[in-house]
């Protein structure tokens, strides 16, 4: 089999619409997959989303919903089954900010971030494995960070929601793997996206690469480790940081 | 235990399920267990999704981790029909 997509079934990218995950969206789709471009709110980026990824050959559907409440997500997945067929492979994408010293971080702050970045994507995980390990292929790919193995000062609440995705990876890698679903994390440094507009360009003189990265080079990783030679390749995670992390 | 199912059907569906896992066929009767078949947590979690698929029974971890034997399965899949 030459492309995993050929075995029918679709995608699903959590936050979908814009940046990483938007890229991400375009490279499963050149790939085959037809893509479930999740997003919460603006609708116009999404839809620009599936009208790029349409354009260029591909199937795409947006789908609204708020990962963080369970009954919005099991929708999401019960619309993109009956459009698509089953949930193969999963990018956990949708992450939020909300930087503050530890000291003066809110429980609300705190909250919102693990909610979004970790509680939402272990859900979504739970979910897709399902069919994952019924069709004995899946693909689980969590959009961790640099931040989480690596301190940094105003985001404690990102770097343990972070930290606790590559650990939930490990995990839930070893618990399905010989059901032929792998798990891994990809773990970008500085790229450039909405998310990261307002940090402080000072930040690139850390990185080995001196440039901030790109989301297409994100998306081609993604693209790697949703592939079928890709199979053995599971519990990783796979630094796209510029030596940031090195 | 409704009258649409019967503990037949619900043994010839457990047993297609533990070949599919890769448990031995000669191996497999009532009294055989999970631990002799060499099936794991992740199949009996896979069992229980089939369960619901096919019989609309949902069984929760804590149900499942009682269960020793094919029978045990059975059983407790046809007292949930």
């Amino acid at each position: 089999m030459s492309s995993a997509a050929e075995r029918g079934g679709c995608a699903l990218v959590t936050g979908g619409s814009r940046g990483i995950g938007s890229a991400i969206a375009s490279a499963l789709a050149a790939e085959g997959w037809p893509v479930g471009v999740n997003f919460r709110s603006g609708d116009q980026a999404a839809g620009e989303t599936v009208a790029r990824i349409e354009q260029e050959g591909g199937r795409a559907l947006a789908v609204r919903a708020d990962v963080t409440v369970p009954e919005e997500l099991d929708r999401m997945f019960e619309t993109l089954e009956q459009a698509f067929g089953r949930v193969l492979v999963l990018v956990n994408n949708a992450g939020v900010r909300c930087d503050d010293l530890a000291i003066s971080l809110t429980d609300a702050d705190w909250g919102q971030v693990i909610d979004t970045n970790l509680n939402a994507a272990f859900r979504a995980t739970r979910r897709a494995l399902r069919g994952m390990i019924r069709e004995r292929f899946g693909r689980v790919i969590n959009l961790a960070s640099v931040v989480g193995p690596r301190a940094n000062a105003g985001q404690a609440n990102y770097a343990a929601a972070k930290a606790g995705l590559i650990g939930m990876t490990k995990t839930v890698a070893v618990e399905v793997a010989r059901r032929g679903v792998t798990v891994n994390a990809i773990a970008p440094g500085l790229i450039e996206t909405d998310m990261t507009a307002d940090l402080d360009g000072e930040l690139l003189g850390a990185v080995p690469a001196r440039r901030a990265g790109r989301p297409d080079e994100v998306a081609a990783c993604a693209r790697f480790l949703a592939s079928e030679q890709a199979g053995y390749v599971t519990g990783s995670t796979l630094y796209v940081d510029g030596g940031l992390a090195a | 235990m409704s009258t649409a199912v019967t503990e037949e059907q619900i043994e010839k569906l457990v047993v297609e399920s533990l070949e599919t896992f890769g448990a031995d066929p000669g191996e497999i009767s009532r009294e055989a267990t999970f631990e002799a078949l060499d099936i794991d947590s992740l199949d009996l979690a896979e069992l229980s999704q089939i369960v619901h698929e096919q019989f609309d029974v949902e069984l929760k971890g804590s149900d499942v981790a009682e269960v020793k034997t094919v029978e045990d399965a059975v059983k407790l899949i046809a007292s949930r029909v």
